[in-house]
C-alpha cells in the first residue's frame, strides 16, 4: 500500500463539517461530518447513496447547500475555483473527451494547468502505450477512453485526484489495467466505488455512505471489516 | 442611392385584386379538406390575421411616412426589437433568462446594420428606406438568434458531461462551452448563408419579385436585392453571435459550475 506525505500521522486533506445538499426536494447529503486524509481514500455505498455528489463537492463542480468543506485547512470556497480544479482533478464516471486525438486532449489539459507535458510518461502512468498519442478519441474503446481521461487528468499534475467509479463501464481486463495504473499513482486519491472489493484493493481510508448519511469513516480495515 | 421611390409608385393594387387572390386560399383549404390534413382552420386564421396585421402595419407605415420624422421610425424599430425578442424567447425555452440576450442581440444587429448602410451612403436615413429595411433586418435577426439559442439549449443539455469534464480540468465557462457556442452560432447563420448561395437559381427573393412587379428595371431589382442579402448576412451574424455569447453565460454560476446539475443515478 502506498503512503503519501511520508509522516506517521497522515495530514487531513478534506474536512467535511455538517455538509448537506438537497435536489428536487430530496435530501441527497445529510449533515456529513468526516475527515479525508492524504493517501488513498474510497467512498463506498450502494447506488443513490450520494457518493458521486460528495465527490463533485470536493472540486466545487457543485457547492453544498449547508455546512462547509475545508481543503488543507482552508475553506474550499476561499480557493479560486479554476485553480482548485487544476490542483484537485476529477475523472468522471463516463469518459467525455474533447474531439481530436489523445495527445490534443492531454495538451489542452496541460496547457490549462500551465504545466509542460511529458507525453509518453503521462500516457504510461495511465496504462497507455506511446502509440495512443495520435489516436482519434472517437475511435477508442470505452476502456481506452477512460484511460485517456485518467492520462488527461494526470497531465495537469494534480496534487489530488478524484475518481468517480472509473471502472464501472469496463470489463475485467480493462478494469485491471486502470486499477494497476491507480495503484502506482503517488498522489492522494479519492475513489468512489460501489464495489467494496475494489475499495479494499485501492484505499487505506474509507467513507461509507447510505442514503446521504455517513455510516462509517475510518481505516479500511475497520470500516470494511 | 437606389431609385426605390420611383419604382414603388408605379403600381396600384385594387382591393378586388386582393379579394380575387383569396381564390388560392380557398384552393389551399380545399386541398387540406380533401386530404384530411386538418389545416382548414389554421388557413382561415392565418388568412384573417394576415389581412388585419398587414392592414394595420400599412396604416402605421403610411402615418410614419407622412410624419417623415426619424423619431417615429426609431420608435417603430424599437417595438419590432421588443416583439422580436419576446417571440424568439419561446423558441429558446431551454435557455435560462433568454430575453435579455435576445433583446440586446436584436437591438445591436438592427442598430449596427442600419447604421452602416446609412453611413456608407447606401440608403438615405428616411422612413421610406429605414422602415422596410429595418423590418427585414430585425425579422431575420430574430429568426437567426432564435435558431441559435434553440440549438444552444439542446446542445448544453446533450454536451453536459463533456462540459463538466472540461470544467473539472479548470477550464473557464467560456472555454468549456466554446464548441457548443460555435455549433449554435453556425446553426443560426447557416440558413441565410445557404439561401444566399442558391438565390436566383432555386428561388427569387421577395424584394426582387416586388420590385419587378412594381415595374422597376431588372438591374435595379437585382442590385437592391444584393444589397439587402448582404445587409441581412451582417444582421444575422451579429444577432446570432451576440445572443449565443450572452446566453451561454446563463448556464453557469459565477464559480464556473453548470447550473441545476441533474444528479447522476449512481450518486
Amino acid at each position: 500500500m502506498r503512503r503519501v506525505g511520508g509522516g506517521m500521522i497522515p495530514r487531513v486533506l478534506f474536512e467535511l463539517r455538517e455538509v448537506g445538499l438537497d435536489r428536487g426536494g430530496k435530501t441527497v447529503l445529510d449533515a456529513l461530518s468526516a475527515g479525508i486524509p492524504e493517501g488513498a481514500t474510497a467512498i463506498v455505498g450502494p447506488s443513490g447513496a450520494g457518493k458521486s455528489t460528495l465527490l463533485r463537492l470536493l472540486n466545487r463542480l457543485t457547492d453544498p447547500d449547508r455546512g462547509e468543506i475545508h481543503y488543507r485547512g482552508r475553506p474550499l470556497r476561499s480557493y479560486e475555483p479554476l485553480a482548485l480544479r487544476r490542483e484537485v482533478g476529477l475523472v468522471p464516471q463516463l469518459p467525455a473527451l474533447l474531439d481530436g486525438t489523445v495527445e490534443s486532449n492531454l495538451r489542452y489539459a496541460a496547457g490549462l494547468a500551465g504545466e509542460p507535458l511529458e507525453l509518453e510518461a503521462t500516457l504510461a502512468r495511465a496504462g497507455l502505450g506511446p502509440s495512443f498519442a495520435e489516436r482519434d478519441v472517437a475511435k477508442l474503446s470505452v476502456g481506452e477512453q477512460q484511460r485517456a481521461m485518467l492520462a488527461r487528468a494526470l497531465a495537469q499534475r494534480p496534487r489530488v485526484l478524484l475518481l468517480d467509479e472509473p471502472t464501472s463501464a469496463l470489463d475485467h481486463a480493462a478494469r485491471d489495467t486502470i486499477e494497476a495504473a491507480l495503484a502506482e499513482l503517488e498522489i492522494s486519491t479519492v475513489l468512489v466505488s460501489h464495489d467494496p472489493e475494489q475499495a479494499r484493493r485501492l484505499s487505506d481510508w474509507v467513507l461509507q455512505l447510505d442514503r446521504g448519511r455517513l455510516v462509517g469513516c475510518g481505516p479500511r480495515a475497520e470500516v470494511l471489516a | 442611392m437606389i431609385p426605390l421611390a420611383a419604382a414603388a409608385t408605379s403600381i396600384h393594387v385594387a382591393v378586388w385584386q386582393v379579394a380575387a387572390s383569396l381564390a388560392l386560399v380557398a384552393l389551399a383549404a380545399a386541398i387540406s379538406f380533401w386530404q384530411k390534413a386538418d389545416l382548414e382552420r389554421d388557413i382561415a386564421v392565418a388568412t384573417g390575421r394576415s389581412i388585419v396585421q398587414l392592414t394595420l402595419v400599412g396604416y402605421a407605415i403610411k402615418l410614419i411616412f407622412e410624419a417623415d420624422t426619424i423619431w417615429l421610425v426609431l420608435a417603430l424599430l424599437a417595438v419590432m426589437v421588443l416583439f422580436g425578442a419576446i417571440t424568439a424567447r419561446h423558441r429558446a425555452a431551454k435557455v435560462p433568462d433568454s430575453f435579455r440576450p435576445l433583446l440586446i442581440a436584436l437591438a445591436l444587429a438592427g442598430a449596427t446594420t442600419l447604421g452602416l448602410v446609412v453611413a456608407l451612403g447606401i440608403f438615405e436615413p428616411t422612413p421610406r428606406y429605414l422602415v422596410p429595411v429595418g423590418g427585414m433586418v430585425i425579422g431575420n435577426a430574430m429568426t437567426a438568434s432564435a435558431v441559435a439559442l434553440n440549438r444552444l439549449g439542446d446542445e448544453m443539455g446533450d454536451a453536459r458531461p463533456r462540459i463538466e469534464a472540461t470544467l473539472a480540468l479548470g477550464a473557464t465557462a467560456r472555454e468549456a462551452a466554446a464548441p457548443t457556442v460555435r455549433r449554435s452560432l453556425r446553426s443560426g447563420m447557416i440558413a441565410l448563408v445557404d439561401s444566399t448561395k442558391t438565390t436566383g437559381l432555386i428561388f427569387f427573393p421577395g424584394t426582387m419579385v416586388g420590385m419587378l412587379l412594381a415595374g422597376a428595371s431588372p438591374t435595379d431589382a437585382v442590385r437592391l436585392q444584393l444589397i439587402l442579402l448582404y445587409t441581412l448576412l451582417g444582421s444575422v451574424s451579429i444577432s446570432a453571435l451576440t445572443a449565443t455569447l450572452l446566453a451561454y453565460r446563463n448556464f453557469f454560476t459565477p464559480a464556473a459550475q453548470l447550473r441545476d446539475p441533474e444528479l447522476e443515478g449512481s450518486a
